[in-house]
């Protein structure tokens, strides 16, 4: 889907906030906004839903157009799902009532695919108030899949939710582009969520956009805004390619090589997500025999970035011919092992997290 | 027999008139309340004011207007006349109008504070739900704003039923059109019927004590939108 948007809002402290985005939003999977509080990630997916209405804007999804230069298509007339950060249920409707509500909700069957999908079966004569933020979240999702949309929209559905209910929710929210085949848009501040469901990112500053690619792309280049150095690092998509019982582990394999982690649980075949912190990774030049480490990767240097004023570094690595590898090392060691732009090193892998 | 046949007869008119009042103020109040709470004309303050008024302005001035308006010569006597209905002054219908205006604020400003503390959030989710504006008003603003609308009318029909001024100036006094209980109670007491006047006016004290003690007992856990006046 296509979307131009230019939109000057007034701000109630006084000035103007000016939101002006070009992008294309891929047709399947999570695209994820990315941005601080203030660069206009809501409003953009506002602008979207037609609940904000820009002054120009051209927004096209699968071959219909939901605002150009003329026309513009009210928000009851777009069919989108929208899962606010909080409150996206009718408050006097039960939880039933709320996924039958409004335009028409799909067999009876389909309801009973999503209610079981959510685990949502025992929360559905329950008012909004009566449920927990985890449990409205997955009622909210139940009714975005159940609506059938063209485009999804989830904006910071995490952000009121603790930490135990956050890792409750991730698995639903990761599933979704096997569910919906339409474009979802999911605004987030947060990269951890970034690394863990993304396909896609477009990095939102001030209204505009500063970055996109795959989430990949723009973990390995560092194009993710993040605040804390200690934050950054790569994602990688791999396949289980075989176990090994003794130990607990599985061979997980990538475009340009091979890891072993924990045992994820998935069968042979299966994909797995895996985030390495730049701050778990170690360099050396020469194969450590004696040492803890099980994941060893010859890798070539493409770059160092350093500040005078930094005890740190990060190293940007390659990994055959298409992988990154991030390394945050003191400049000490850095200088002490000559680094430069296309030496040959070992990154030595100290932790990996699982994330799918 | 407690009361006889010509307060019984004020009673009723006393409730004709609150029950007509209330229900014609409903109509009128909803639509009122909703664009009140919801635009950002630069007309909403001076048509909030001119709602309010009633609660500032002795009665007796708005009886001398209304009774002037009304008056053959006036603008709506000369339209009800045009209409062949003839002036409404010192009949039931006047009173109606008479009510309709000075119970106006007690209505709106409940509806209007319920509409307004709903906020944008649930009428948005409804718009994302597929609903269009009307079905939004009566699916989720008018159900949301139930407390508004139960203070509201309580408050208007408690407000009718102790009118005074406005009924005295362009009601008059007569028996089944327009003597209301708290103009009876005033003939008794001028005519120095003071054990009917208590009667009278002691069942009016324990009528409005039940009211204000629905309102602010079972309402009052939750706010009671109607006690919030102005915006």
């Amino acid at each position: 889907m296509h979307v131009r948007i230019a939109y000057a809002m007034a701000q109630p402290a006084g000035g103007e906030f000016r939101l002006e985005v070009d992008v294309e939003i891929p047709a399947r999977g999570i695209t994820c906004v990315f941005g601080a509080s203030g660069s206009g990630k809501s409003t953009l997916l506002r602008c979207l839903a037609g609940l904000d209405r820009p002054q120009s804007a051209w927004i096209k999804v699968e071959g219909e157009i939901w605002q150009d230069e003329t026309r513009l298509l009210p928000t009851h007339s777009r069919r989108i799902g929208y899962v606010f950060q909080d409150a996206s249920l009718l408050p006097h409707l039960s939880a039933r009532r709320n996924l039958h509500y409004g335009r028409d909700p799909g067999s009876d069957a389909d309801t009973a695919d999503a209610v079981k999908l959510l685990g949502i079966d025992h929360l559905l004569d329950k008012n909004p108030r009566q449920l927990s933020g985890g449990e409205r979240q997955r009622v909210a999702l139940a009714r975005a899949l159940l609506s059938r949309p063209r485009l999804l929209l989830l904006d910071e559905p995490l952000s009121a939710l603790d930490v135990a209910r956050k890792q409750e929710l991730l698995p639903y929210l990761q599933r979704l582009p096997e569910q919906l085949d339409c474009p979802i848009v999911y605004v987030t501040h947060s990269p951890d969520e970034v690394a863990r469901l993304a396909a896609h990112v477009l990095v939102l500053d001030e209204g505009r956009c500063v970055a996109r690619g795959s989430v990949t792309e723009l973990m390995a280049s560092r194009q993710l805004p993040v605040n804390a150095a200690g934050e950054s690092g790569v994602v990688l998509e791999t396949a289980i390619a075989g176990l090994d019982a003794e130990w607990n582990l599985a061979k997980a394999e990538f475009a340009d090589g091979s890891m072993l982690i924990p045992d994820p649980g998935v069968t042979a075949g299966g994909l797995i997500r895996l985030r390495i912190l730049a701050r778990d990774i170690s360099l050396s030049h020469a194969v450590e025999a004696h040492s803890s480490i099980l994941n060893r990767l010859p890798a070539t240097v493409l770059r160092i970035e350093e500040s005078p004023d930094a005890a740190m570094c990060m190293v940007h690595l390659q990994v055959g011919e298409n992988s990154r590898l991030l390394s945050r090392v003191s400049r000490k060691s850095a200088r002490r092992l000559k680094l430069a732009p296309g030496s040959s090193i070992f990154a030595e892998i100290k932790s990996v997290a699982i994330l799918q | 027999m407690m009361f006889p046949a010509e307060v019984l007869q004020a009673i009723w008119l006393t409730l004709r008139l609150a029950t007509t009042a209330t229900l014609l103020l409903l109509l009128i109040g909803t639509p009122l309340a909703w664009w009140l709470a919801r635009t950002h004309s630069w007309l909403r303050g001076p048509v909030a004011a001119v709602v309010a008024l009633p609660l500032v302005l002795p009665p007796t001035v708005l009886g001398f207007y209304l009774l002037l308006a009304l008056a053959p010569a006036g603008p709506i006597g000369q339209l009800t006349g045009a209409l062949g209905l003839g002036s409404l002054a010192f009949t039931f219908e006047g009173l109606v109008i008479g009510s309709i205006l000075y119970s106006l604020p007690f209505v709106v400003q409940p509806i209007q504070n319920a509409f307004h503390a709903m906020g944008d959030g649930p009428l948005e989710v409804a718009a994302t739900f597929g609903a269009g504006p009307w079905k939004r008003f009566f699916t989720v603003a008018i159900p949301l704003a139930r407390p508004g609308f139960i203070s509201g009318s309580i408050l208007g029909f408690a407000h009718t039923v102790g009118e005074f001024g406005v009924v005295l100036m362009i009601g008059g006094n007569i028996p089944g059109e327009t003597r209301v209980v708290s103009v009876q109670i005033y003939e008794q007491v001028e005519a120095l019927q003071f054990a009917e006047a208590h009667w009278l006016a002691g069942s009016m004290v324990v009528f409005s004590f039940l009211v204000l003690l629905v309102v602010y007992g079972s309402l009052g856990r939750r706010a009671v939108p109607g006690m919030r006046f102005g915006s």
